[in-house]
């Protein structure tokens, strides 16, 4: 039950600075996207289940302040949330290198199936183009956040670990 | 680690589910995107005050950095700006230079007044021959406005080609950039005749070529060329570009140089036409 409001707080949170304050401190027009790091960081840490629920309700939330039709966020972030969520028998506490690479490309898929979705059905097929002005730009910027912001996910998430541990005994 | 003790589902099933969902939600918000927006304005009432207030703390950070930043910015640019005034005030000087040198041309050769004197028709382009740049186009005047084979082109600033078909309210120019055209052209400042004739290749950076300059002559990079007195065609003083990239053959025998021209050809509206051919050479009986 605590998880599950904190990781309410968490994705509020991140949405909101996404939304916020990052639009001040955009980099080449670009915004890290915190979701995604979000989504990633609890796939990575408890598996596909939790990964895909907080990956839809992510892209929920994205969906019903800015999409056109509900439901193609949602389906993203939950597909990113998902896969990632296999990569959680290699879990390791202490590891950045798996976390950051994952999100990296994450992020790639994340470009490409938004491009695919938002663009290529438009029939807009410089994807080239896209992927140097709004991709790579937005894999840096989300990448360098995620050295910082999963650093703090962790932290968030053993402290939980650590309580729910003491509740069982 | 502790797991929910909940029934267990299959991470898969749960994944198919919520991907079925997503589309039907993709498909209801499509097809009822009217119905659906009371659950936007209500998700958005609830978020948009969290956002407002995050946005003033932001802000006002923003601000913060954003003077600091722009402090070392605002002395780079005086630095900067200060380095223009000056190659502009000498730029400036060189320009004044040149209009009472151009003033002196304009006395002796009288050349913009003779620019002026020929009657002229104004057309528009209507369709054009090539991708890129224009070689060959058509415009909407003909044999009825006055226009007849071998008049001259001009767009606002040089001459545009020549006029090689007419029909009844339309006529072909085949322009000074196409690959099979010859101008005969004469520097304005020193009266060297020379050749100049389109070029596919060189078109590629935007320039033409010349040719048969005579190895004597005393040109520089940025000299005008115009048509000259000895063309069968053109009228004489019609600005065609200027030369840059002057090269002397390799037989020694005359000057090669790069022409650009004067006239943007990649956006080319209207032209006007010389109404006036110049006057064919005929034998006497």
């Amino acid at each position: 039950m605590k998880r599950l409001i904190i990781l309410t707080i968490e994705i509020i949170i991140c949405f909101l600075l996404q939304t916020t304050v990052f639009q001040w401190f955009s980099l080449g027009n670009v915004v890290p996207n915190l979701l995604l790091i979000v989504t990633v960081a609890s796939a990575f840490m408890h598996g596909q289940k939790e990964g895909l629920l907080v990956g839809f309700f992510c892209g929920l939330l994205v969906d019903f302040s800015f999409g056109n039709v509900i439901g193609m966020y949602a389906f993203i972030y939950m597909f990113v949330g998902y896969f990632n969520g296999y990569s959680n028998k290699i879990f390791d506490l202490n590891d950045m290198t798996v976390p950051i690479i994952l999100i990296g490309v994450s992020e790639f898929v994340y470009f490409f199936l938004y491009y695919v979705l938002e663009f290529l059905l438009r029939g807009k097929l410089n994807i080239f183009f896209y992927f140097t002005r709004i991709g790579l730009p937005e894999i840096i910027y989300t990448v360098f956040i995620s050295i910082f912001l999963y650093k703090l996910l962790i932290l968030i998430d053993e402290h939980l670990v650590h309580i729910e541990e003491e509740e069982v005994y | 680690m502790r797991r929910r003790t909940k029934i267990n589902l299959n991470p898969k099933h749960i994944f198919i589910t919520l991907s079925v969902l997503c589309i039907i939600l993709i498909f209801v918000s499509y097809r009822y995107s009217e119905e659906m927006s009371p659950v936007k304005t209500a998700v958005g009432n609830v978020i948009s005050p969290m956002q407002k207030g995050i946005n003033t703390v932001g802000r006002s950070i923003f601000d913060q950095f954003d003077k600091l930043a722009s402090m070392s910015q605002l002395l780079e640019e005086n630095e900067r700006l200060k380095e223009e005034v000056d190659t502009l005030s000498y730029e400036n000087k060189i320009l004044l230079q040149d209009k009472y040198e151009l003033d002196r041309f304009r006395d002796l050769y009288q050349l913009d007044q003779k620019y002026a004197d020929y009657p002229k028709v104004a057309a528009r382009v209507i369709s054009k021959d090539s991708n890129n740049w224009y070689h060959i186009f058509t415009i909407d005047k003909g044999a009825d406005d006055g226009i007849a084979v071998d008049m001259n082109v001009i767009a606002g600033n040089g001459l545009v080609g020549i006029i090689e078909e007419v029909g009844k309210n339309w006529s072909k120019v085949r322009s000074i950039i196409d690959d099979s055209s010859r101008v005969s052209g004469m520097f304005l400042k020193t009266s060297d005749t020379c050749i100049v004739r389109g070029d596919l290749e060189l078109m590629e950076d935007g320039v033409i070529g010349v040719d048969l300059i005579d190895i004597k002559a005393d040109i520089y990079d940025g000299y005008e060329v115009v048509t000259s007195h000895i063309s069968d065609k053109y009228l004489q003083g019609i600005l065609i570009g200027y030369i840059s990239n002057i090269q002397v053959t390799s037989g020694n025998l005359e000057k090669t140089a790069y022409l650009t021209p004067a006239v943007d050809f990649e956006r080319l509206e209207e032209v006007l036409i010389i109404t006036e051919v110049k006057e064919a050479l005929v034998d006497l009986e």
